[in-house]
């Protein structure tokens, strides 16, 4: 008889860690205890601490082991599973409270605000059995719209419940139903956005590799209320254990009669189809969306119609992100209000961020809408490591801005970022600290821009690149005064004469920092000088001659021999001419000897 | 499957296989105390009574194991716990006791008296 299952984590993040070994060795040493009968293994989706993969969630003791390596399997199994002690060395540790003898990671810090909706059963479940899905009432939700609901009724309660779609935009994905749903056609589509493409951002992959099924049941009830019987799923090929978990969830459920012909037999059929992306930012816009999945090159165009009126071969299309489809199933079986009483009065239920750069807990986080940026990144995140100093939090990826230290206290929710300048995007949350530099940071996301700009109209293809030349001469040193207000200017031309929204937004990164760091921009321009040391062309090194101990040991790490001088006898020197500012000297000093100026 | 009572079905077969990871609030969390006291002593059947007993009738309560509970004389000891964190314990226990405890503790909320610590000292 079972009496304990292990999940081991198969998301990217903790695949890279080498975990489908980890089953592998789960499985040699159990047996080798004879405890066989009594222990399954098995693989799951992502639990949120990507940082510390891989990760091992032991049930039902709810103990979740982080960074396990093969070596550590023997001792697991050993004292844990076999004489019944948790190996608490392996265990989640926020350094300051008690662990108690078995500890439930739900009063973890990282795990106690969060309230996970759109990833209810992501980490719990197998997302490669239907089975599991379905023992947590999966495709009941399914059942009862086909059963028990008209299809305005069904649009009804997704309005009601305020759900708003969580790929950037926002807007109200009953209203999105609604329009599709008026218009007149014999055939219409149901699309999943799955081509997630902000740098950083790993929401919905982690919610398709996790839990596929979830996305299936909302499209095929999508399907239902618009009056479509055919959905694509677009993704990206860059994707390819989600994609691949898509196809084994898809054929399963075909399997079943979950998707197919006459659905538990009330003559609706529908049916899904993957389309794989190339990987290009652009194609996570509507338009340009449609254009590949028909087979076109990927580029926008102008809206109206809107793709409710005329999307997939010009037939009534819906399109949602698949964070927003994870919601569905969930408001239908425990209703709208269920769903109202979570988040705010404006945005409603709750939010998946992906937590990435300087921050301790890098990782997946739900949190209900209106939690503080403060509380993510302070309590959940741990905030920054090493002791840093917070400087500023990036949302939105590439069309989103950079919120300060005294903005985090900001309850997280669509309209409130965008007061602020910034935006909710599809969930990116990357944490700066003080040795990012902000300008070096615009830079970075102009430059993605200019890569992943489609051409088709002139002030993003031209515009965004002369933006990243002029950010280009500001880190070089080369910026004056006038720079600045070059960019800005020609900012605002890109944003009111871009033909999409990933033309129009373009230009938020450098609008937001230059307007929340411009200090940071005048340091570059008028003193030449990189506050956070960052920008190359701006920084020296040099060794303090009064601290300097003739260790040599700068010279030592010197990649080019640009330090010369004696051990012992003569003061060590940089020779700016050869000098080619990595860094390494300065660290490896261990007299603080070396400046960076 | 073609209605929705298949699905039904399917769900309540495919619960039995998960039950450790469902939602439903526990009623009762029993530990065993398996250190090599414990073992030593017989508590690896006991824990195994305990699984396979509470599967079989299908009740919510989460059966685990721990370390040294202290006592290694009175091994196997199990442990019960209620929801407000009231603990009952077992000392000198072997399958059939386990057997009536479920019965007893975990089905009819019947404290065993006799098999309590009290009743060894």
């Amino acid at each position: 008889m079972e009496r304990i299952q292990v999940l081991v984590c198969a998301g990217t993040g903790c695949s890279i860690g080498n975990s489908s070994e980890l089953v592998k060795k789960f499985e040699e040493e159990i047996r080798s205890f004879g405890l066989e009968n009594e222990i399954s293994v098995k693989k799951t989706g992502c639990l949120g601490l990507c940082g510390h993969g891989p990760n091992v969630s032991i049930y039902p003791d709810n103990i979740i082991y982080k960074t396990v390596h093969l070596d550590d399997v023997r001792e697991i199994v050993q004292e844990h599973f076999y004489k019944g002690r948790p190996v608490k060395r392996l265990m989640i540790d926020e350094g300051d409270y008690n662990q108690e003898e078995i500890f439930d990671v739900n009063k973890t810090r990282f795990y106690a605000k969060q309230k996970r909706v759109a990833l209810k059963d992501c980490g719990v479940i197998d997302p490669e059995n239907i089975e599991e899905y379905i023992a947590k009432d999966g495709y009941v939700a399914l059942g009862k719209v086909l059963t028990e609901m008209t299809s305005q009724e069904v649009i009804d309660e997704i309005t009601k419940s305020g759900l708003r779609g969580r790929g950037g935009g926002g807007f109200l994905t009953g209203r999105k139903w609604q329009f599709a749903y008026n218009e007149k056609s014999d055939e219409k589509y149901v699309i999943c956005n799955a081509d997630e493409g902000d740098p950083g951002a790993f929401m919905d992959r982690s919610i398709l590799e996790g839990n596929p099924h979830s996305v299936l049941e909302a499209m095929a009830i999508a399907g239902y209320a618009i009056g479509a019987n055919h959905g694509y799923i677009y993704i990206r090929a860059e994707y390819p254990i989600a994609v691949e978990r898509l196809k084994t969830a898809i054929k399963q459920a075909k399997e079943y009669g979950l998707l197919g012909k006459d659905i538990f037999g009330t003559g609706f059929d529908f049916d899904l189809e993957i389309r794989l992306g190339a990987g290009a930012f652009v194609c996570g816009e509507e338009t340009a969306l449609i254009q590949s999945i028909e087979g076109e090159r990927g580029m926008p165009n102008p809206k109206p119609p809107f793709p409710a009126q005329s999307g997939v071969w010009g037939k009534p299309t819906i399109i949602n992100n698949v964070e927003t489809y994870a919601n569905i199933a969930q408001i239908i079986k425990n209703g709208a209000d269920w769903f109202r009483s979570i988040g705010t009065e404006t945005s409603t239920g709750t939010k998946v961020f992906a937590l990435g750069g300087k921050i301790t807990n890098t990782g997946l986080v739900e949190v209900p809408m209106g939690t503080t940026l403060r509380e993510v990144i302070y309590e959940i995140g741990g905030g920054c490591p090493d002791h840093k100093a917070f400087k500023a939090v990036q949302t939105g990826g590439p069309s989103g801005g950079c919120l300060t230290e005294e903005q985090l206290d900001t309850p997280i929710g669509f309209d409130e970022l965008v007061k602020l300048g910034s935006m909710m995007g599809s969930g990116g949350m990357i944490v700066l600290d003080e040795d990012n530099c902000m300008v070096d940071v615009a830079r970075f996301y102009m430059d993605f821009i200019v890569d992943e700009s489609c051409g088709k109209c002139s002030p993003c293809r031209i515009g965004t690149k002369r933006l990243l030349e002029l950010l280009n001469q500001i880190c070089n040193g080369e910026g004056t005064l006038e720079t600045l207000d070059e960019l800005e200017s020609l900012c605002y031309t890109i944003k009111e004469t871009a033909l999409c929204g990933l033309g129009q937004s373009a230009p938020n990164p450098v609008l937001s920092t230059l307007s929340q760091f411009r200090d940071e921009y005048i340091a570059h321009v008028v003193d030449k000088r990189c506050p956070a040391g960052v920008c190359k062309a701006l920084l020296r090194y040099e060794i303090e001659p009064d601290m300097c101990r003739k260790c040599g040991l700068c010279a030592r790490n010197c990649p080019v021999s640009a330090i010369s001088g004696r051990i012992g006898k003569e003061i060590f020197h940089i020779d700016p001419e050869k000098c080619i500012k990595c860094g390494n000297c300065f660290h490896a000093c261990h007299f603080n000897a070396i400046a960076r100026k | 499957m073609k209605s929705l009572e298949d699905l039904k079905r399917i769900r309540e077969e495919a619960k039995k296989k998960m039950t450790m990871r469902l939602d439903d609030e526990q009623k009762y969390r029993v530990v065993v105390g398996m250190a090599t006291c414990g073992i030593a002593a017989g508590a690896r059947p006991v824990l195994n009574e305990l699984v396979e007993q509470v599967a079989k009738h299908d009740l919510p309560v989460t059966v685990t194991q721990t370390g040294c509970i202290g006592r290694c004389s009175l091994e196997p000891i199990v442990e019960v716990f209620d929801r407000e964190g009231n603990k009952t314990t077992y000392v000198f226990m072997d399958a059939k006791k386990a057997k009536e405890v479920v019965e007893r503790h975990l089905m009819r909320d019947e404290i065993i008296e006799e098999y309590t610590i009290g009743a060894a000292e």
